[in-house]
């Protein structure tokens, strides 16, 4: 019997693709789950609209489901209602673990120059704050790259959408 | 077509193209960040494009890969000002660049207010990614100006600004004006096509028009 437990359960396996310590549901990209007899709709909201992870991850939704014995539909949401912010508490911890720096909370004005280059991020290795912003644009649409001068290693720093 | 399909396919087709042409600075730009900082330009510009054609894909009975790659060169809507190939000219690129940005926030704020619910979310969200894209142009045009070779850029914005104003349509005109601080001129007007546009298609359509519905 599928239920909207199981399913959560479920989708919080399946890792981001590029940071495959973070779950989908860490990421807080799963907005709604609704089961009907079988059949299971899910709200699937995406992080960046350029990041290539995207189809790998509603493929694996929908694969999650099938093996639980449910008819899945995963309905991409292209609105605003995804940010940074939705990222758990847990993710946000396993993106230190990982060495990445989690993104700062979003703001109601959006980020500027002087922000990125003056706000204090903390190192996810030594814990350093004499950090400093290297490049905005990182591997992927989601990251900025930042320097750490007390241990002298470059991060990833996930950027505050 | 309906005026909503034809609106999302001209700013599909600008993201596509232009994050095509941004795309090309991967493994030459000046330097290793800049290399970076293009090619994941490129690619957020090329995921808007992949949404706004879902959208009209939707009203048109299509797919977003179909309206991407199926269309005959001459069925693009996008403006002159993104066909240009501005490799590996700098200072041309980084006006480009700005002004660009500089207009296509003045459409997405726009857009935003759509009655169409779908359109306004779209808006809202690429709007938040593009304060990066912003932060980025508005950085590097300061920078250029303060360099003792600033006419280079300033020459190309000069040479640049009718194409930038073909981007936006009837008071947006007005608003990009005040943004970039120039007199408007006689638009570089959408509808007709450089002749940089066809090598650039060739390229981008090469596996498609190889294997009939090919998908990657």
């Amino acid at each position: 019997m599928v239920t909207e437990e199981r399913v959560w359960a479920a989708l919080a396996e399946i890792p981001d693709p590029e940071i495959p310590t973070v779950s989908v549901v860490d990421l807080g990209v799963v907005r709604a789950v609704e089961v009907e007899g079988g059949r299971v709709r899910v709200e699937f909201t995406p992080t960046f609209l350029g990041c290539p992870a995207l189809e790998v991850m509603r493929d694996q939704m929908a694969a999650s489901i099938r093996a639980l014995g449910g008819e899945p539909q995963v309905d991409v949401i292209q609105d605003d209602s995804w940010s940074t912010d939705r990222i758990t508490a847990e993710g946000r911890r396993k993106l230190r673990e990982s060495g990445f720096a989690p993104p700062a909370p979003r703001e109601a004005a959006p980020p500027t120059l002087v922000q990125l280059e003056t706000s204090a991020f903390r190192c996810p290795y030594c814990g350093s704050t004499e950090t400093r912003l290297e490049n905005i644009f990182g591997p992927t649409p989601c990251r900025s790259i930042r320097y750490c001068s007390g241990c002298r290693q470059p991060f990833e720093q996930f950027k505050t959408i | 077509m309906t005026s909503r399909a034809e609106e999302l396919l001209t700013l599909a087709d600008d993201e596509l193209i232009l994050g095509w042409r941004n795309s090309e600075w991967t493994g030459i730009a000046p330097f290793l960040e800049e290399d970076v900082a293009f090619s994941s330009i490129a690619q957020t510009e090329i995921g808007h494009a992949r949404a706004f054609y879902e959208l009209a894909a939707q009203e048109l009975g299509t797919n977003a890969d179909e309206l991407a790659f199926d269309r005959d060169p001459e069925e693009y809507r996008c403006a002159p000002l993104v066909e240009l190939r501005l490799v590996p000219d700098w200072a041309r690129t980084i006006a480009r660049h700005w002004l660009y940005e500089t207009a296509d926030a003045i459409r997405i704020e726009a857009l935003k207010s759509s009655e169409n619910e779908a359109v306004a979310g779209l808006a809202a969200k690429i709007d938040r990614e593009e304060v990066y894209h912003r932060i980025h142009a508005d950085m590097w045009a300061r920078q250029l100006r303060a360099s003792p070779e600033r006419g280079r850029f300033e020459g190309a914005v000069a040479e640049l600004w009718p194409y930038a104003l073909g981007l936006v349509e009837g008071e947006q005109r007005g608003q990009l004006c005040s943004a970039v601080g120039r007199e408007t001129v006689d638009a570089v007007e959408r509808g007709t096509h450089t002749e940089e546009l066809r090598p650039l298609w060739e390229e981008m359509t090469m596996v498609r028009r190889s294997v009939a519905g090919a998908a990657w």
